[in-house]
């Protein structure tokens, strides 16, 4: 349980959340007209017939889109419905070409699922948590608006009319504004691993409304207020954390929680009223006639379901299997690219821990520091596992291998190349290793005296100064040895 | 030599065929009388150099062997059907000077297939009325008189109306329709021609200005039942872009054309007779069961308990989706715009909807917004989809027992004009027979069948079962020979 509050005058108040996720499905072509969906087209290039909604024109839905939808389904172990519908949802807008948007109210495509956020302490959330989705079903995108093209006028831009939108409706199940953004994420990425959508709210392939309502712990649910079009992780946050704190404001001061839409403002961090509930539009939602009810047969289903990937929490129990930390898994499967880099560099013989580890500081440090991604890492995993393999064998000792590794990143050259080349080999050779020992502890005969007085600190000093003398290069494991050995 | 402009589809494609004319003569025939039609308001474009370049496509085609299935044959084009390069208006001032860059897919089949066209018929605004007198480009006078000696104009039917009064007074051989309540029917009754709407999803409906999408078919209108035939197997046929086009082969129903009833049954649905209908509408239908029986067929009586309900659940069910379908004039993109100085998108909506629909598109649009309401929309729409589900299970029970159905296209002969447009519930009441056969989606067709007393003429259905198209249009061959229905219009415009 989220012990997060609203502390009030009257009391402690508890926050109630559900979230609409608008999610762009990941296709050539829109839901229901041929048009090509890219981002960032010039204005009107995108639009078919269909899509500015030309006399007799007609929608036929796609195929890619709906087997996305079904996907995304799947992903969260929800009901599949075989039998669904689209709707009619009736309204008038200059962006809405039509006049009503094709969606899906009476017969999602998607029924009931659910996602698990894991239990992260320093956000408030102790333990692992379901988030129940209620339906996911596909509906149009409207265009767009542009109100700073001409001073009299607005201009209306179609590219995104018709793109195909999931909406992935949860349960009010969350408890915090931590609850929201980790489902955020978590949705993200699992939308993202299965490839029904890129994720990318900047561009707005995903955006949210945030339903938040407060309560008296225990008491019946609040009235809602519903704030549209919330696009980062951020700000979805930001939006509970403000509208939680003008409700119980609100009540406090005597006055009552509206059934309304709300809109947010970044710059100033605050929701205004859109509209209340008694100026709601009346959608007049009705079975679009102009198409037939969507039924899905089993190969359909079948084939769906195959072409799924391993999923984030099924991917994070293999790698805590493996030995690998709770954090590094959680880091190292956030990320869908992350992950499949990772699975790769293991596939190509890394052991688990190891290659964790590494990838999570020095990889992650790396590309941090040269601003790239992992997808254009300038190191492949077939190089990174080289390279891991050279530490595990003893061939070269961890220090070294982040002298190599900054190498790599330079020229590009496989870490046994390097090695060789610049003779960075460690040696187990006792000889060389006794003859640095033996000038080192003449020259420290001080430091020997206290050691053997007690001081069994200075074994570090030692080693070090061993280390140093050998160029790193010297087995650390055998330096241990014959030092004890020399020091008595 | 006949008069060209005498000739059916098929004389016209067997002629030209064997050389006893020229396409373009043909095409300048037909021209010819459409310049000269012009009180009969047919026509809302006329195109004569389109046929005319057809034809001469025929004329090179038939020279080189290569003829299409109707070459030579010129066509009327309901203005409804989306033409590249030709206004298409939908008979409305919304889309006055609307040009298309894009061919339906109907009409594309027709130019395939060899046809021109002669113009863009006249219709009901946007598809909406039964005697073409809710045009913006004014009312289709229909070129039947009254044998009363009086010289009222009446009503060509509709929304068809103007492709009925063309075919009725030779303009063209054949001309396309849509039928959403009766719209190719009872036009096709009025002027004693024939029609036929196939079963929902035979022709595609991509590229025809959407009235109610459930319900709307194209279909052929023609001066015989062979003719319907042949155009409609130019028309029919599956459709990608079109989700509710049926994905089936479309049948050579001319080839198999046979007035030969024997082992058939008719069901006279007991529904039908209408207390206090004209008694000429009933002595018509009592001569065409004898007709069919004279073919071969059993007759039988049968029962579609859910008739009475029909046409209320049409007009709702209707007026919901055009109020949905039509939302797309909204003056942002095409067609009119009305911007009052200063006005913001809501008066622009308000003004220019107000001044592009007619009374008739409006009083739809709200009776179908009505309808859908929150509140409403379970007692009427959810109800009468019900009511919809129960005609479709009447007919399927009713063709347990009869393979077509024969009943009255209408329940009167044509009226004057003007005579019910102040009461629309009268002129609703005009669809009564042709209504329930749209809710179900089934094949139905009219043919002439006899003038009444006032010598008009009378058209008979025949309704089949979904798919038979060849059923209809047997029944209605059998019909046809029997009926000898000669009767024209004498030339008055």
């Amino acid at each position: 349980m989220s012990d997060y509050r609203i502390k009030g005058e009257t009391g402690e108040w508890e926050v109630v959340i559900g979230l609409e996720v608008h999610a762009q499905v990941t296709s050539n072509a829109k839901l229901f007209s041929g048009a090509a969906t890219a981002f960032g087209a010039e204005p009107n290039t995108q639009v078919s017939l269909i899509d500015a909604a030309m006399p007799g024109m007609l929608p036929v839905p796609n195929r890619e889109c709906i087997r996305q939808a079904v996907r995304t389904g799947m992903a969260i172990e929800a009901q599949i419905n075989k039998w669904s519908r689209f709707d009619r949802k009736n309204y008038f807008y200059a962006d809405l070409p039509q006049g009503y948007q094709i969606s899906q109210l009476y017969h999602p495509l998607v029924g009931e699922g659910s996602l698990t956020i894991a239990a992260d302490e320093k956000a408030g959330i102790p333990a692992d948590k379901a988030i129940g989705v209620e339906r996911i079903h596909v509906e149009q995108d409207a265009g767009k608006l542009m109100h700073d093209q001409h001073p009299t006028m607005s201009y209306v831009d179609l590219n995104r009319s018709g793109v195909a939108l999931m909406e992935i409706v949860s349960r009010p199940d969350m408890r915090s504004p931590a609850e929201a953004g980790a489902y955020v994420r978590k949705l993200r990425s699992i939308l993202r691993y299965v490839g029904s959508c890129d994720g990318n709210m900047e561009e707005g392939s995903m955006r949210a409304d945030v339903n938040v309502s407060v309560r008296k712990p225990g008491d019946e649910f609040g009235t809602r207020t519903e704030t549209k079009n919330v696009n980062s992780v951020r700000f979805v946050m930001a939006v509970i954390e403000g509208e939680a704190k003008r409700q119980v404001e609100l009540i406090e001061s005597g006055g009552t929680v509206v059934q309304e839409t709300r809109l947010y403002d970044p710059d100033r961090n605050e929701t205004r009223s859109m509209r209340s509930k008694e100026d709601a539009h009346d959608y007049r939602y009705f079975p679009d006639p102009d198409l037939l009810p969507l039924e899905l047969d089993d190969a359909f289903l079948a084939e769906c379901r195959a072409s799924l990937p391993e999923l984030p929490d099924a991917k994070r129990a293999r790698y805590l299997a493996a030995g690998i930390s709770p954090y590094n898994a959680d880091v190292l499967t956030a990320e869908v690219e992350a992950a499949r880099w990772f699975d790769t560099l293991l596939d190509a013989g890394a052991k688990p821990v190891a290659a964790a580890n590494w990838v999570t500081s020095e990889l992650f440090g790396a590309l941090n520091r040269m601003g790239r991604d992992i997808s254009d890492s300038p190191v492949s995993p077939a190089h990174a596992a080289e390279l891991l393999g050279l530490v595990a064998d003893g061939t070269i000792s961890g220090t070294i291998a982040k002298q190599v590794f900054e190498k790599m990143l330079e020229s590009g050259d496989a870490a046994g190349v390097i090695v060789e080349r610049d003779g960075l080999k460690q040696t187990s050779d006792t000889g060389a290793i006794e003859a640095e020992i033996a000038k080192i502890l003449t020259a420290n005969a001080d430091k020997v005296e206290q050691y053997k007085g007690g001081k069994e600190a200075l074994f570090g000093f030692f080693v070090g100064q061993t280390m140093k003398a050998m160029q790193g290069k010297a087995n650390p494991q055998v330096v241990n040895e014959l030092l004890k050995k020399a020091l008595g | 030599m006949t008069e060209l402009t005498n000739l059916t589809v098929a004389q016209i494609r067997d002629g030209h065929r064997a050389g006893d004319f020229s396409a373009v003569e043909v095409a300048e025939a037909f021209n010819a009388n459409v310049a000269g039609a012009k009180a009969l308001n047919a026509f809302i474009v006329e195109t004569p150099e389109h046929a005319l370049a057809a034809a001469k496509a025929a004329d090179a085609d038939r020279a080189a062997g290569t003829l299409k299935p109707l070459s030579g044959v010129p066509i009327g084009m309901k203005d409804l059907f989306a033409t590249n390069g030709v206004q298409t208006t939908a008979a409305s001032h919304m889309l006055e000077g609307f040009v298309p860059r894009y061919e339906s897919t109907v009409s594309a089949k027709l130019w395939d297939a060899g046809c021109g066209m002669l113009g863009k018929l006249n219709l009901d605004q946007f598809a909406m009325g039964s005697s073409n007198e809710t045009s913006y480009f004014g009312n289709v006078i229909s070129p039947w008189k009254r044998n009363d000696g009086g010289n009222a104009a009446l009503a060509p039917g509709g929304s068809s109306g103007g492709s009925s009064s063309a075919i009725a007074a030779r303009l063209c051989p054949a001309a396309t329709g849509t039928d959403t309540g009766g719209s190719i029917r009872q036009p096709a009754a009025f002027v004693g021609i024939s029609g036929i709407k196939p079963t929902y999803g035979r022709c595609s409906r991509w590229g025809i200005v959407a009235f109610a999408s459930s319900l709307d078919q194209a279909g052929p209108m023609a001066r015989d039942v062979k003719d319907c035939a042949i155009m409609l197997e130019n028309m029919a046929g599956f459709d990608p872009k079109d989700a509710t086009s049926l994905d089936m082969p479309v049948p050579n129903w001319e080839a198999a054309l046979s007035s030969d009833l024997k082992g058939k049954t008719v069901g006279i649905p007991k529904e039908y007779r209408l207390e206090g209908i004209d008694p000429d509408i009933d002595a018509m239908w009592d001569a065409g069961i004898a007709m069919l029986k004279d073919a071969g067929a059993e007759v039988v009586e049968i029962s579609l308990p859910h008739t009475k309900y029909a046409l209320p659940a049409y007009y709702i069910i209707a007026p919901a989706e055009a109020s949905s379908n039509l939302a797309r004039y909204d003056g942002v993109r095409y067609g009119l715009r009305d911007l009052p100085q200063g006005a913001g998108l809501q008066d622009m909506y308000a003004a220019t909807r107000a001044d592009g629909f007619g009374p008739e598109v409006k009083r739809r649009i709200m009776i179908g917004t009505y309808v859908l309401s929150a509140g409403f929309y379970d007692a009427y729409y959810t109800q009468a989809q019900k009511v919809r589900t129960l005609i479709a299970r009447d007919f399927e029970q009713a063709f347990a027992s009869c393979d077509v159905i024969l009943a009255p296209t209408a329940p009167s002969a044509a009226f004057g004009l003007g005579e019910k447009t102040a009461d629309p519930l009268a002129m609703y009441l005009n669809d009564v027979f042709a209504v329930p056969a749209s809710l179900a989606g089934l094949p139905a067709m009219s043919v002439p069948a006899a003038l009444n007393r006032e010598g008009l003429p009378l058209g008979l259905q025949i309704i089949g079962k979904a798919f038979d198209e060849q059923g209809v249009l047997n029944a209605g061959l059998a019909i046809e020979e029997r009926a000898g229905f000669t009767a024209r219009a004498e030339k008055w415009w």
